[in-house]
């Protein structure tokens, strides 16, 4: 097939991976709205991979809309803003979905509020030069995106001016987009793309312009034709090319956005800059957009409340410390059949129960699953069969980790690369013997970095 | 992400023995919900939180039984009373031998996943129709019994076990399972009164007709002797990917290279390649026996290895040897192989430099 890019080797696809059903029907054509402002947010100190943030505020200290609340202390890490105006609240620990405790300062909504289309426009409105990159220095479009807090919006949470900045020794022949949205259920990315194109495509230019980028790509999956018109037609004269991917998962890894792109492999540990790319999301390069173009910090992200376990699925505009449990409100509640809440999309979600905990810069959604969607067949032995082999999309060997893991056998999951594994879940997915594999990984995931501190 | 998940994992305190099967089942806070919409249970477990359901252990043994219902149908039109007689005392035997020993071992009963009817049809279907009746049912306790349950049941076993008790009871009643024991000149069903189309071959050096082999009109196991009738079921396994395509593949080059070359030193015999492959167990094994995922390797490239292997030890059993099939220790030597061939191709992770072996 080929990608038919000029000085691109990409087939559009990669290896293996697995066909979850897509399931985006539930929010793919709710146009994004804006939740009213809530009560209360609470802002937790660790939003992303590295140092947490150092509080800034104390308690009764009034604060207003984009104020620092939390400064990041390290390198990698992000700053914090107030979302709101109101009243800083007696600091507090907070459990994020993922499992861990972190302390979070809550802020109590007082005064008058950007409220609907003033806070969309706020964020994503007026014009949006594609013509200005240029103008600006390298350096200070990261140190902008840096101010602004910003991290990868597609999951990762990874402070976004450590992967987006100037640097001497790599070349960076490509900036990837990715605006695939793999994930089934998962819709904010792929409304991003339809209702705000003009904002992606500038804080694409920029990106990719403080990179040192040779060119530009935005890969799309091709169950996504809407999206990849309205990124054409935003992105006409810009030189900035749309790769129409096949559809897959994990299709929106970064590894495999690469392979399916550029046809290059990043070696297990490494980083897309040693094959000479950077990568980043549709959602992200938009909030870049705002830090430099408006200096916007990132108070607000798009996510999906969505499943067949949520009354009247949507796309919103939310406040970053909104709790799950108000956008479950807003969305006409769970249904009688919700079973598990889980932050992010089925596959590489977490699932929690406490409806208080706060939405972070990383979460992309909320699904809310049934019975029905999570039942399985009952645990059997492995049979051997090899499925989980034929499907990872790293080429590993999941049953052998999985009974390394569980019979905690350090040099079984050491010797077959368990710390390549992205726990992407398609071992899981597609294991007759409905074994948890991914479960299992993590803890000998835990086991190994437990044995590299002794 | 990696720092954040091993922070979270790193709390979970029992790292050795996971309760992995029960979700946690935890009622969401609701202090903060003014409507009093209904309160679903919210589980709590490790993503994925979908799975492929339309392909499940249990869906592969059916797979099976539907694959191998070609086989058994042409058996008893060949065979008659003989088969019927032979496939339900191994059947029957197989599922009293898995409730016996599971009932033993204290462990619960898994006769519900099929794994020991299949083992019991294919034993069934790889002896003689004459056989007497406690050799099916030895070898069927011996197949359970040493060949699955002894290494802690379905998955466990390095031997197939239809092949172990077939094994057992080759040596233990040698009789029965030679050549003669095929035979039985008063009976009245045709086949039976024939010497096998590989044993007339080996001692008279007469050939059977392609086509006798091809439909199965010929002596031989139960299940072995239509080669039309492998084929049909053996696709339908390699269709539905129950059965991995590489093992049936490996074998059958294997034994067409093989083949081509004796051909070729034996030019005049008339018993040529396709005979080699129409013949004897050769299709029922590659497809049924040698396919068994549980026994065979993990990744396509040592399946195709444990194929070629298979293929390459039947032909040199079938050429050399006193015996006129091979297939039962050919798969048995592969199993035996399996857990090497595993590790000799343990795949390249994505983006890795090959390690030079
Ligand atoms: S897919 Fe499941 S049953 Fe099959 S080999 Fe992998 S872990 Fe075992
Ligand atoms: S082993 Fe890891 S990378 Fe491979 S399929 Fe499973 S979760 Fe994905």
């Amino acid at each position: 097939m080929g990608l038919k890019i000029e000085g691109f080797e990409g087939s559009g696809t990669f290896e293996k991976g697995v066909h979850p059903p897509g399931r985006k029907n539930f929010s793919t054509d709710i146009p994004i709205e804006v939740i009213p402002t809530p009560k209360k947010v609470v802002l937790p100190m660790s939003q992303h991979i590295g140092a947490p943030c150092a509080s800034q505020v104390k308690a009764k200290q009034e604060v207003t809309f984009g104020e620092v609340i939390g400064k990041a202390k390290a390198f990698v890490s992000a700053p914090i803003h107030s979302p709101i105006n109101g009243k800083v609240l007696k600091a507090a620990n907070v459990t994020l979905p993922n499992g861990r405790r972190v302390p979070a300062i809550p802020i109590k909504a007082e005064g008058d509020q950007l409220e609907g289309k003033a806070l969309m426009d706020e964020i994503f409105g007026g014009d949006w030069s594609k013509d200005c990159a240029g103008k600006y220095d390298p350096k200070a479009i990261s140190d902008a995106i840096n101010d602004a807090g910003i991290v990868g919006l597609g999951g990762a949470a990874f402070p976004t001016h450590v992967k987006i900045m100037p640097n001497e020794d790599k070349p960076i022949d490509a900036l990837l987009i990715n605006g695939c949205e793999c994930e089934p259920y998962l819709t904010p990315d792929y409304r991003m793309m339809i209702e705000f194109p003009e904002a992606i495509i500038a804080g694409s230019l920029l990106a990719g312009h403080a990179v040192g980028a040779k060119k530009i790509v935005i890969g799309i999956e091709d169950n996504k034709p809407k999206a990849v018109e309205s990124m054409e037609k935003a992105a006409a004269g810009t030189g900035i090319k749309i790769a129409r991917l096949k559809t897959k998962y994990p299709q929106g890894s970064e590894k495999h956005l690469i392979m399916s792109v550029m046809k290059r492999k990043v070696p297990p540990g490494g980083l897309p800059i040693e094959v000479g790319a950077a990568v980043s999301n549709v959602g992200t390069v938009a909030a870049i957009a705002g830090a430099v173009l408006k200096k916007k910090p990132l108070t607000h992200r798009v996510v999906c409340v969505t499943g067949a376990g949520i009354n009247n699925p949507k796309n919103l505009l939310v406040p970053m410390g909104i709790s799950y449990g108000e956008l479950i409100d807003f969305c006409g509640g769970l249904t009688k059949d919700a079973a598990r809440i889980i932050s992010g999309g089925p596959m590489m979600g977490f699932a929690f129960a406490d409806l208080s905990t706060p939405v972070t810069k990383g979460a992309s959604g909320v699904t809310i699953l049934t019975n029905k969607d999570v039942k399985k067949a009952d645990e059997t032995a492995c049979v051997r069969c090899g499925r989980c082999v034929d499907v990872c999309p790293l080429d590993l060997v999941p049953s052998k980790l999985a009974v390394g893991s569980r019979n905690s056998n350090l040099d079984v999951v050491q010797k077959y690369n368990i710390m390549a594994c992205l726990e992407c879940g398609c071992c899981s997915y597609t294991c007759p013997a409905s074994l948890p594999i991914v479960q299992l990984i993590r803890m000998g995931k835990a086991m190994v970095a437990a044995s590299a501190k002794k | 992400m990696n720092d954040q998940k091993q922070q979270s994992d790193s709390k979970s305190p029992d790292v050795k023995k996971p309760d992995v099967k029960k979700p946690d089942v935890i009622k969401p806070d609701t202090k903060k919900k003014k409507n009093d919409s209904p309160v679903p249970i919210v589980q709590v477990t490790s993503s994925p939180h979908l799975s492929d359901t339309s392909f499940t252990t249990q869906r592969m043994m059916i797979d099976v039984l539907i694959a191998l219902l070609p086989v058994i149908g042409m058996s008893i039109y060949v065979f008659k009373i003989y088969a019927v007689k032979q496939l339900l005392i191994c059947l029957v035997s197989c599922l009293a031998a898995e409730v016996v020993f599971v009932k033993m071992r204290g462990k619960s009963l898994s006769i519900t996943d099929c794994s020991a009817a299949i083992t019991g049809l294919i034993l069934g279907l790889s002896l003689p129709g004459p056989a007497p009746w406690y050799v099916g049912f030895i070898a069927s306790f011996v197949a359970i019994g040493i060949g699955k349950v002894i290494y802690g049941g379905l998955g466990m076993n390095l031997f197939n076990p239809a092949m172990v008790g077939r094994a057992f009871v080759m040596i233990a009643f040698a009789g029965s399972m030679a050549a003669s024991g095929y035979l039985d000149q008063a009976s009245a069903v045709d086949a039976i009164t024939q010497a096998t189309p590989l044993d007339t071959f080996k001692q008279a050096g007469e050939v059977t007709p392609l086509f006798d082999l091809f439909v199965g009109l010929t002596n031989g196991s139960l299940g072995e002797v239509s080669a039309i009738a492998c084929i049909i079921g053996g696709l339908y396994l390699c269709i539905r990917r129950t059965a991995s395509w590489e093992i049936p593949a490996g074998i059958i080059a294997s034994v067409v290279v093989l083949g081509l070359i004796t051909d070729m030193v034996t030019a005049s015999s008339g018993w040529n390649v396709l005979h080699h492959i129409f013949s004897g167990a050769l299709l029922f094994g590659a497809f049924y026996i040698a396919t068994d995922p549980v026994t065979s390797p993990l990744t396509p490239k040592g399946k195709f290895i444990f194929g070629v292997g298979a293929g390459a030890i039947i032909m040199l059993l079938r050429i050399f040897s006193g015996y006129p099939e091979g297939v039962m220790f050919a798969v048995l030597l592969m199993n035996a192989l399996t857990p090497l061939i595993n590790r000799w191709t343990i795949p390249t992770p994505f983006g890795a430099i090959k390690k030079a072996a």
